[in-house]
């Protein structure tokens, strides 16, 4: 469903990766691999439509990402490096508007029970500022709860979290890749996500 | 779709609300800048009544700018842009409820101060009434045309001053159509015409500056 051919990065004058190409079908997971500033997280932005390649093709359905934007983005969870939370909004009203930009408006109990998920139901109240680093992100995580993408694009999710979180995490990807879902994963970390096949793409110039 | 229209309004103004010390230094500083004014200078009314169209028709541009420096850095910062640019709805109508959002938060108290600072002017009642009717119709295209250029010089170094010296140029036409009508008012000449090109410059704003805006945070995105 996901198709990338022949694609090439550069940013500023560097090239960070050429001749990457990878086809992920439904239930598949993909692990970016590559030391650090090999463009792991540039692999991400260009496959979420932030940024255009400097060669190759993504394809989604057949269709190219950048022409038939809507329907992909309308098939996307991109969870980035930055968590896109307001400090100023509690951990709920967070919730909320995240899930009105994709255009699903939540009942409160259900994003109670997203939260719940990430174990932060009782901050569900408290203003985001307040908590941790691991907290926020976290928060930001829990909409992979609420979440009716097919194709995640996660960007270091386990960084920050303790081990049960990660454990939570993990998990979740599971789940939704056990139910015709597709993530591409960066990490740094060995987690054991149960996959029914993966693949991995090693980044270098 | 303009439900995520509505939804990116009522957030920013819930933010505005959460942080209202920011959004009174703004509204201070157009206070304290037109009352400069008749304290520094010569306090004859027909001089003051002279002034006070420039005056307070630049202190609301300054006013206006202060606070577009923030308009889409704090998003940029925390990753929300991203996710907006991603989103499956026209960025164009996100842009459009965040700039509303920024006009009632900024522009609309300045429209309401305006008649209260503008007695301190000695303008009589038509004046003052020409003068709120002008700021209604020029600040959406102050908030507008910001919000261009606070998507152009998001992301580059000291992009304060820098929005300040892009901006500034932009809003001339306002300026010149919105003081020109208090003017006009003053001498007794018709204030229709340069209202209605100022209605006219804020239509056009509306039109065309939420999708350049929208193109403009694209790129700084990428």
């Amino acid at each position: 469903m996901l198709n990338v051919q022949a694609l090439a990065c550069v940013r500023g004058d560097r090239l960070l990766f050429k001749n990457v190409n990878f086809a992920l079908k439904a239930g598949e997971l993909l692990y970016a691999r590559g030391e650090n500033g090999s463009g792991k997280s540039s692999l991400l932005r260009i496959l979420s439509g932030l940024l255009q390649p400097e060669q190759g093709l993504v394809t989604w359905l057949d269709e190219d990402i950048l022409q038939e934007a809507d329907a992909y983005r309308a098939s996307l969870l991109y969870i980035g490096h930055l968590n896109a939370l307001k400090d100023d909004l509690s951990a709920i009203e967070n919730l909320r508007v995240a899930a009105s930009l994709v255009g699903h408006r939540h009942d409160e109990a259900t994003l109670l029970a997203a939260l719940q998920a990430v174990g932060l139901a009782p901050f569900a109240d408290v203003q985001i500022r307040k908590l941790s680093q691991g907290q926020k992100r976290r928060i930001s995580l829990a909409r992979m709860w609420l979440s009716k993408a097919k194709l995640w694009l996660l960007d270091e999710p386990f960084a920050a979290l303790d081990n049960a979180s990660i454990a939570v995490v993990a998990n979740r990807i599971g789940e939704h890749l056990a139910t015709g879902g597709m993530v591409v994963l960066t990490t740094h970390q060995d987690v054991d996500i149960q996959a029914a096949s993966f693949h991995e793409v090693r980044l270098s110039a | 779709m303009s439900s995520a229209l509505l939804s990116i309004w009522r957030r920013d103004v819930l933010l505005a609300f959460r942080r209202r010390s920011d959004v009174s230094t703004t509204l201070f500083f157009f206070v304290i800048v037109v009352s400069l004014f008749p304290l520094g200078g010569n306090p004859e009314p027909a001089m003051l009544r002279n002034l006070a169209p420039t005056v307070l028709w630049v202190a609301a541009l300054l006013a206006g700018m202060l606070s577009l420096t923030w308009l889409f850095a704090a998003d940029y910062n925390d990753g929300t842009l991203e996710q907006m640019v991603i989103a499956p709805q026209s960025l164009t109508l996100l842009v459009l409820g965040k700039v509303f959002a920024h006009w009632l938060i900024y522009g609309l108290p300045v429209v309401l101060l305006a008649p209260v600072l503008g007695m301190q002017y000695a303008l009589t009642n038509e004046s003052l009434w020409i003068l709120t009717v002008s700021l209604l119709l020029g600040t959406p295209a102050l908030s507008l045309v910001g919000a261009i250029v606070a998507g152009l010089t998001l992301g580059t170094r000291g992009n304060g001053l820098l929005l300040s010296l892009l901006a500034l140029p932009l809003y001339i036409p306002v300026l010149i159509f919105g003081a020109g009508a208090v003017v006009a008012s003053q001498v007794g000449i018709s204030a229709e015409p340069y209202l209605s090109l100022l209605g006219a410059f804020s239509l056009l704003a509306l039109v065309l500056a939420p999708w350049a805006t929208a193109a403009a945070l694209r790129i700084a995105v990428e």
